[in-house]
């Protein structure tokens, strides 16, 4: 049997994840629709007058985000765990580590990205300025990876268990919380004025910093649930 | 005469230990809040500008600082029975858990309490506020992970792992102040002196220290029972002499 190389093997779990994923699309639709629902529903909470809503619009959709990368977080893995193919990927010779990592991508390509996609419609919806639209989808292009990355060792950690749904969200969002101050914050700079450079650069340093570490993490994360 | 080191980290000879050293904790803890809350609340001078309202701090920055400390000290060890697989280190993590929540939520429920007559408003969406409350998140994130998985060994794993990730939160919320330019107070005690009169600072670090002594003796407590649940189909546990006389007493 000839070995992979990495960037093959990368490959290939991105390609069966977004694979089965078409296979079963509502999956990714509920999502989608779910983020598009929380984000409508607030204007009915709250009123509708333009205002307020231009001033909260970038906080409601990075939260509407934040709860919608959860739902779809115990899906992660779940089906492989059931099936028995996870185990089978584990006793494989290849790094479990690229193995998450290509995990995290199809999860973010089939829950952050049409988040990123959709957002500046949910924005016209809030009367957001052109400028802050841009940034509004600039900020989610560099937050969503690292709610997909933070996610990943959540859902690792909680697999198999009872409620496991709940409570990944409980252990998740806590840490969620950096990405939710500094990517609404990059918006908020935009309305007031101010340059959003230094929020931008944290959030991606936070991506880097999620990328070096949280693979190798939720791979012993996995260990740990397999054990 | 060699000395074996790690004769106290097997669970069934730290359990004698433990029982034997909750009373100096104990005791202590009990007479140092007694007196540093004397001081605090009857002899230390009114504060100029805040008023009475400011002994509240006498509670609240001990508590503070416990609440962070402790989940280092919780991830230490969870990251030590992660590593080495001992067993008694994981049982430690699990049993400081409790109280770091409890200081977390007491922390914020005086500084709900100082807040009311000084800003104003019960909460203000402060940075120090808000890094409190995601701690207080943290703890029960562990709590309620440790709680969920039924094999004490993969719960033990599991939530060290997640203590050593929600670890990363606490210099976070240490440098929170320096990062938000925010309401609340800066440092006051600083390494260079500090422009606190002498009996608050007495108070303070009384109060302090008797923190830090509880702290200790309810981990001790709690660690006791959690060997016993965990070790109860074991030879030493039946026959430890309250055992013993429990199932006496039953039968």
């Amino acid at each position: 049997m000839n070995k992979l190389s990495l960037a093959g093997l990368l490959g290939l779990v991105v390609r069966r994840d977004l694979l089965l994923a078409m296979r079963r699309r509502a999956d990714v639709l509920t999502t989608l629709i779910f983020f598009v629902m929380v984000v409508s529903l607030f204007p009915l909470g709250v009123g509708p007058e333009q205002d307020m809503l231009r001033k909260m619009a970038s906080g409601v959709v990075w939260v509407a985000a934040l709860l919608a990368s959860m739902l779809s977080l115990p899906r992660m893995f779940s089906a492989d765990y059931a099936d028995g193919t996870l185990e089978q990927m584990m006793l494989a010779p290849q790094s479990l580590t690229v193995l998450v990592l290509g995990k995290i991508v199809a999860h973010w390509m089939l829950s952050g990205l049409p988040l990123v996609l959709i957002a500046p419609v949910l924005g016209l919806q809030f009367d957001m300025s052109t400028q802050a639209l841009g940034m509004l989808v600039l900020a989610l292009l560099l937050g969503t990876p690292i709610l997909s990355m933070i996610g990943v060792i959540g859902a690792a950690l909680t697999l198999g268990l009872r409620g496991g749904g709940v409570l990944v969200s409980l252990l998740v969002l806590p840490l969620c919380i950096p990405v939710l101050i500094f990517g609404a914050g990059a918006v908020e700079a935009v309305n007031s004025g101010m340059s959003a450079v230094s929020n931008l650069a944290l959030l991606g340093a936070f991506m880097i910093f999620a990328l070096v570490f949280t693979p190798f993490v939720a791979a012993q994360a996995l260990r740990i649930s397999m054990e | 005469m060699a000395i074996n080191w790690f004769k106290y980290s097997a669970p069934s000879t730290f359990y004698g230990l433990a029982g034997k050293l909750i009373p100096f904790f104990a005791w202590p803890a009990a007479i140092l809040f007694a007196i540093g809350l004397y001081i605090g609340f009857f002899v230390a001078p009114t504060d100029a500008v805040q008023s009475e309202a400011y002994r509240i701090i006498f509670i609240h920055v001990p508590a503070s600082i416990l609440s962070m400390f402790i989940y280092l000290i919780m991830a230490g060890y969870a990251a030590l029975g992660l590593i080495f697989n001992t067993r008694l280190s994981s049982m430690m993590a699990q049993a400081l858990a409790p109280t770091g929540a409890l200081f977390a939520f007491i922390s914020l429920w005086t500084g709900a309490l100082w807040g009311k007559p000084m800003w104003g408003a019960w909460w203000v969406w402060d940075a120090r506020l808000t890094s409190e409350l995601i701690l207080l998140f943290l703890y029960l994130g562990f709590i309620a992970l440790q709680a969920s998985i039924e094999d004490p060994r993969r719960a033990d794993k599991a939530a060290a792992l997640l203590a050593i990730v929600g670890s990363v939160n606490v210099p976070i919320i240490y440098f929170s102040v320096k990062w938000w330019n925010t309401l609340h107070q800066g440092a006051t005690i600083k390494m260079s002196g500090t422009s606190m009169h002498v009996a608050m600072q007495q108070a303070m670090f009384m109060v302090l220290v008797a923190c830090w002594l509880y702290a200790i003796a309810v981990a001790l407590a709690r660690v006791r029972s959690i060997i016993l649940e965990r070790e109860r189909n074991t030879q030493w546990v039946s026959e430890l002499p309250e055992v013993k006389y429990e199932d006496g007493g039953a039968k």
